[in-house]
């Protein structure tokens, strides 16, 4: 519950049709008993009550306006209340309370996700003091940091470079295979360091976390210790390393250079001295690390060649993953500027972000449409070019949610469906294009 | 309302209105006429005593067993279960009639003794009551499924109140005097 100005609460408690007043009986047993209320400024009159059943003159009481709205088949909504606190005094068959403080909650001002974030320290603290811990299955533990779900980040860039390797006539299920491992490896890693990184700057600070922004929060609550984080953060990029290294020496050398260029963009993206997401270069990094170097590479790990084609079907699968960072750092910002965490959704105004989201949109679909105009892309690639109906509803959401973290929701579930199906579209073009 | 009431054997929530369903089959502690209102509130004030000796209420959702008002508080919010530790004297106060979709409507208040169930493993000990729970609230197996979205939220404390006197107010009339049934055996 949040403290309330005794005047606001007073004036809050005006909408609630009855008063739950409390005091402590003779006995010691609290004494509760329902009844209308009316406010004035900083007192309430609360009765009729009969005597016997009202406290004694200046006696501490405390007065709760309560309401919920029942939901039949699923339990009830609307939760809000406001308490206040003082001395009783008796009024004729009525109890004036001069409030002396107030608190209270409402979900609709504080969604109740964030309430339960505000009180974390209060939650682990009560656990530490009876030596206990949260706790979760080692899947669901494995689950959060990792940040599994965004795995389509990865899924989507390393299909369409082994699509367009089948479509050259030159696939191989093991190489691409192991090219999916080391990326997915890194990708988990990149998660990971970047949870490390975050975890005493805007992690902590940050009240409003949803599913796709704020981090995994498995270390804010207590699920992992940052030594355990940290040694599953080296195994992923050992594996992707050592996988890396293994297709470099069979496959391509050149690989060890697309390799090098993704272990400095994957660790500067968070990590001291870049922190290049803190310089408003996260996009651009996650741009390229996402698109061009993980379908290029995935295409030369399979078929030891470069391929013009993989980078221009790259292009707008890395700006729609970069999208999807764009648009999860707005619930974010607050917490990231006050880490100095200076992305360009700190920087920029709400309509230019949007701007900038919608002219991004058009580029990458541009990008699509031009392929085959252009000769990079067969003509079935084009079967990606309706999935561009989901940025609609992504840009209605950071219209009119913009301010509100939990009404952003279904923008940023929309957003990464945007980018996962017209990368896997483009993927089906590739395929479909192939010459039987 | 008299502490010799009837009790006799019934099916909670067959007066319940629209969420209790039978879930409690024995003949519970309290008047019939309380049990109703417990079998079908969404929302109680459980009012404590701080250390300072002063009042302090919360709503929550009461689960009866017949035998003892239980209530679970997430250790996120867990400074009530400070004032019981230090004063288990409480009360419940079944007040409001849109929480309480209870026919016919009525107000009471359950006194009692409450006990903090520290001893017990907070993820898994309040699961005896979602039986009790599912019953008011429907969306908490959805919720218990998506756990690990809010891991803290189902580290939850039970509160178990003895009760030991009832306030009780028929036609929730509190401008009148309320019956007081005292408990037989409770103290």
């Amino acid at each position: 519950m949040a403290r309330l100005a005794v005047e606001e609460a007073v004036r809050r408690s005006e909408a609630y049709p009855h008063a739950v007043l409390s005091w402590v009986g003779a006995d010691g047993f609290p004494v509760s008993v329902a009844a209308p209320s009316r406010g004035d400024g900083t007192e309430l009159r609360i009765g009729p009550l009969p005597p016997g059943t009202r406290p004694e003159a200046g006696q501490d009481v405390c007065v709760i306006f309560s309401h919920i709205r029942p939901r039949p088949g699923v339990g009830y909504d609307q939760r809000r209340y406001v308490n206040l606190w003082g001395p009783a005094a008796p009024a004729g068959d009525l109890v004036a309370v001069r409030a002396e403080r107030a608190s209270g909650w409402d979900e609709a001002e504080t969604p109740f996700v964030e309430y339960a974030e505000r009180n974390v320290p209060a939650g682990l603290a009560y656990l530490e003091q009876r030596g206990r811990r949260p706790r979760l299955p080692a899947f669901w533990r494995f689950f959060l940091a990792t940040r599994l779900p965004f795995l389509t980040a990865t899924l989507a860039p390393v299909a369409l470079g082994g699509a367009i390797a089948a479509h050259d006539g030159r696939f191989a299920w093991g190489w691409w295979l192991l090219a999916l491992l080391c990326a997915v490896c890194a990708h988990l890693g990149i998660n990971i360091a970047n949870d490390l990184a975050d975890a005493a700057g805007s992690d902590a600070v940050n009240v409003t976390p949803t599913p796709f922004s704020g981090g995994s929060r498995v270390l804010q609550y207590g699920l992992v210790s940052r030594g355990r984080l940290l040694a599953l953060c080296l195994a992923m990029f050992g594996v992707s390393i050592a996988v890396g290294l293994l297709l470099a020496a069979t496959r391509s050398w050149a690989l060890l250079l697309l390799g090098a260029v993704g272990v400095v963009l994957g660790a500067g993206y968070s990590v001291p001295p870049l922190k290049l997401v803190h310089r408003g270069l996260g996009e651009p990094v996650v741009a390229a690390g996402f698109g061009p170097l993980m379908t290029v590479g995935t295409y030369l790990a399979v078929t030891r060649d470069w391929s013009y084609p993989a980078f221009y079907g790259s292009l707008p699968v890395g700006i729609l993953i970069a999208l999807v960072l764009y648009v999860n750092q707005v619930p974010d910002r607050q917490a990231d500027a006050a880490a100095g965490k200076r992305t360009l959704i700190v920087r920029w105004s709400r309509e230019r972000v949007i701007g900038v989201y919608v002219g991004a949109v058009v580029v990458a679909f541009a990008l699509v449409a031009l392929g085959p105009l252009l000769g990079r892309a067969p003509a079935w690639t084009l079967v990606a070019l309706p999935a561009v109906a989901l940025a609609r509803p992504v840009v209605r959401g950071m219209r009119e949610s913009y301010d509100a973290p939990y009404g952003l929701l279904t923008a940023m579930a929309a957003n990464i469906a945007l980018h996962f199906a017209t990368g896997l579209l483009l993927t089906a073009g590739w395929l479909l294009a192939i010459p039987f | 309302m008299t502490a010799a009431a009837p009790r006799s054997p019934r099916c909670p929530g067959a007066r319940g209105g629209l969420y209790a369903r039978p879930v409690r089959t024995s003949a519970g502690v309290l008047p019939s006429e309380v049990e109703v209102l417990l079998d079908a509130a969404l929302v109680a004030e459980l009012t404590v005593v701080t250390a300072a000796g002063r009042p302090m209420t919360y709503p929550l959702i009461p689960l009866y067993d017949g035998r003892v008002i239980a209530m679970t508080s997430a250790v996120l919010f867990s400074r009530k279960l400070d004032h019981i530790r230090s004063n288990p004297r409480v009360s419940v106060a079944l007040s409001d009639p849109v929480g309480i979709p209870a026919q016919p409507f009525a107000r009471a208040t359950v006194q009692g003794m409450a006990r903090v169930g520290d001893e017990e493993d907070p993820h898994t000990a309040w699961e005896r009551l979602l039986p009790l729970w599912r019953a008011k609230e429907p969306a908490i197996d959805k919720l218990v499924r998506q756990r690990f979205g809010l891991p803290l939220f189902f580290e939850r404390v039970v509160i178990e109140i003895t009760p030991i006197r009832v306030l009780y107010w028929p036609g929730g009339d509190t401008a009148a005097p309320p019956s007081v049934v005292e408990l037989a055996g409770s103290r």
